[in-house]
């Protein structure tokens, strides 16, 4: 990783006040699996869900801290989407429970989940390819009179909510780069100004905590950065962040909290520093004996 | 050959009754499939539901007509919700074996001898239109250029074409509305639809009672015209010749249906008079006149293959919608 890159980052760590506060909150917590934070938003226990005889997710325990950008990292087929599409209930567990703002979630319908507040993105992204950019955004206002059948038939009843969310719509989209696209089938649009999409789309929900998958897959680097700084901006606007990432970089950059899973189990947190030098997430990750000749490290390949 | 007798027999039968009965057949479709992307494939269920409730009504229970017209659209939607609940959690295809299925045991029950007594067995129900056409203001029919209507027909068109407009309407209404917002996206992704806090089974559901109470009102003109219902005009040929009229006007139109349906009924009958004539008149001496009904539908089959190869969009239908990446 390129110096000015890191001195980048640790440069937006000292800047703001928001992060400097949420930083300052994570400070005392101590980097163990499951560790409780001071001021938890997301408060999770013994979650699983299995596919048949392969256990996807085995989470003991996992509290997210109010307001900051939690990464969830991990190897390939650790279960990261898996815990995604429970938390905000695209998907049933086998067990456990789980609290957001004090209500549980467990079992509940995905379009609550939503209105609750927690809204999520995916990792293949859901652009709604025939309708406008403008009304892929539209959709995603909340408490629309004009979305009931008999109300929707008398404009006189929603057209002024509608007016004032196309005003919001198109604040959004210009903040996002895309306000020149609005009229255009969001079909129309490259990889990642979809994923700019899904992501403004989320924000017309007024959500209180975004699930982001996987926002960087597939995005070119010119437009990487523009998409940190927006989820950055997140968290400036009171969001929590959760997101499941790949790119080191982008984790170290801008995450608060990282959470490792492996085989389906929190193996290691930690502020981003601290867990990437980790030796069970390295482990995870490479293998536990990736940096040893195999004639030197005293396992045999029979004993495996 | 009088090419002016064949061509105004197309004008009238193309305007006619068949043409407003598969225009709502197919409006009713629209909604389903062009705005929510369900697969019906039992619209003829739909259609015999409201022509049942109108011959038991009156000519099983001696009722008034318009209490089957209530009857009609209740039956509508309950059948929308039997067919709905238990399938519209699943994947899109559960409600296309789901529907299919059970327009068939709708026919099937009401053409069967147990049920004699009320449906009517095959040979189904007459005289219950009485009441109907005693509202006929019109005293004489129409002539008009190649168009000539009885004044019965006259009225029943009238009526049909009322219907077709307050159905358009109201299909313009809706989806000009967050309401019909809500149904595109359901078409386009479910997943991220939910994901915005929108309750999409409901969504669903909702479409799905709508187009159904469409297709019922086809079922009602149906039965009116005919002044008889028989099990076997709701076969599935009802339900595949209205998909076949929505995919020629253009799907997610609001006038797609009933271009396409003036188009596919005006051609199938204007192949049909033109070939009979032409064989009687001994121009065509390859074909008898009874082999005339299958060649027609062999010319329709071949003008929908080429329809689908150069504007698979339909007439109306946007071409850059089509190249969209469907995801």
């Amino acid at each position: 990783m390129p110096d000015d890159i890191q001195a980048q980052a640790s440069n937006t760590r000292t800047l703001t006040p928001t992060v400097a506060a949420v930083r300052a909150a994570l400070n005392g917590v101590s980097n163990e699996p499951g560790v409780a934070k001071p001021d938890p938003i997301l408060v999770g226990s013994t979650i699983t869900r299995a596919f048949g005889g392969l256990v996807a997710v085995d989470v003991d325990h996992l509290e997210v801290q109010r307001g900051s950008i939690t990464a969830l990292i991990g190897p390939n087929g650790a279960g990261k989407t898996t815990l995604f599409n429970l938390l905000t209930g695209f998907d049933q567990p086998n067990s456990g429970s789980w609290e957001f703002e004090g209500r549980e979630l467990a079992h509940m319908r995905p379009y609550k989940v939503a209105r609750l507040g927690m809204v999520r993105t995916f990792q293949l992204t859901k652009a709604l390819s025939r309708m406008t950019v403008l009304d892929n955004m539209r959709l995603g206002a909340t408490g629309q009179r004009g979305e009931g059948f008999f109300a929707g038939l008398v404009k006189g009843l929603w057209g002024a909510q509608e007016a004032a969310n196309t005003t919001r719509a198109e604040e959004i989209l210009s903040r996002f780069n895309l306000a020149e696209k609005s009229a255009d089938f969001a079909g129309s649009l490259s990889g990642g100004q979809r994923k700019l999409l899904e992501m403004a789309r989320a924000l017309m929900t007024n959500p209180v905590m975004v699930m982001l998958d996987e926002p960087m897959a597939g995005v070119n680097p010119a437009l990487t950065q523009s998409l940190l700084g927006h989820i950055k901006d997140l968290r400036e606007q009171g969001m929590t962040v959760m997101f499941v990432e790949h790119d080191m970089d982008m984790v170290r950059d801008i995450s608060d909290w990282v959470v490792v899973m492996a085989q389906g189990r929190i193996i290691a947190e930690g502020p981003p520093e601290v867990v990437m030098g980790d030796k069970v997430v390295v482990d995870a990750y490479l293998g536990a004996h990736h940096d040893q000749a195999l004639t030197e490290s005293g396992v045999s390949l029979q004993e495996d | 050959m009088d090419w002016n007798i064949i061509f105004g027999q197309a004008l009238t039968q193309g305007l006619g009754v068949q043409a407003i009965i598969y225009a709502l057949a197919a409006i009713g479709l629209n909604i389903h499939f062009g705005y929510t992307g369900l697969l019906n494939f039992g619209q003829a269920g739909f259609l015999a539901v409201g022509a049942y409730a109108l011959g038991v009504t009156v000519a099983t229970f001696g009722q008034s007509l318009w209490l089957g017209v209530a009857f009609g659209l209740l039956g509508s939607v309950i059948l929308a919700l039997l067919l709905g609940i238990p399938t519209l959690r699943l994947r899109a295809d559960y409600l296309a074996i789901v529907t299919i299925a059970a327009a068939e045991i709708i026919r099937l029950i009401v053409r069967s001898v147990t049920f004699r007594e009320t449906f009517g067995g095959s040979d189904g129900i007459n005289g219950f239109a009485d009441e109907f056409y005693a509202l006929n203001p019109f005293s004489s029919g129409l002539e008009l250029g190649p168009i000539s209507l009885t004044a019965n027909n006259l009225w029943i068109t009238v009526v049909g074409w009322g219907l077709v407009a307050i159905s358009l309407l109201l299909v313009f209404l809706a989806m000009r509305s967050p309401w019909g917002r809500v149904l595109k996206g359901i078409r386009e992704d479910e997943e991220a639809v939910r994901s915005l806090g929108k309750n999409v089974f409901a969504y669903k559901i909702q479409a799905l009672v709508f187009g159904g109470l469409i297709g019922t009102l086809g079922g009602f003109v149906f039965a009116l015209s005919n002044q008889s219902v028989q099990p076997d005009n709701y076969a599935t040929t009802i339900t595949f010749f209205a998909w076949a009229v929505l995919i020629l006007g253009g799907a997610a139109r609001v006038f797609g249906p009933v271009l396409g349906s003036l188009i596919f009924w005006f051609l199938l009958i204007f192949t049909n008079l033109a070939l009979s004539e032409a064989v009687r008149a001994g121009y065509i001496t390859f074909i008898s006149s009874t082999q005339v009904g299958q060649i027609r539908f062999i010319l329709l089959g071949l003008s929908l293959m080429l329809l689908m190869i150069y504007r698979p969009q339909g007439i109306l239908g946007d071409k850059k919608e089509l190249a969209l990446d469907a995801r």
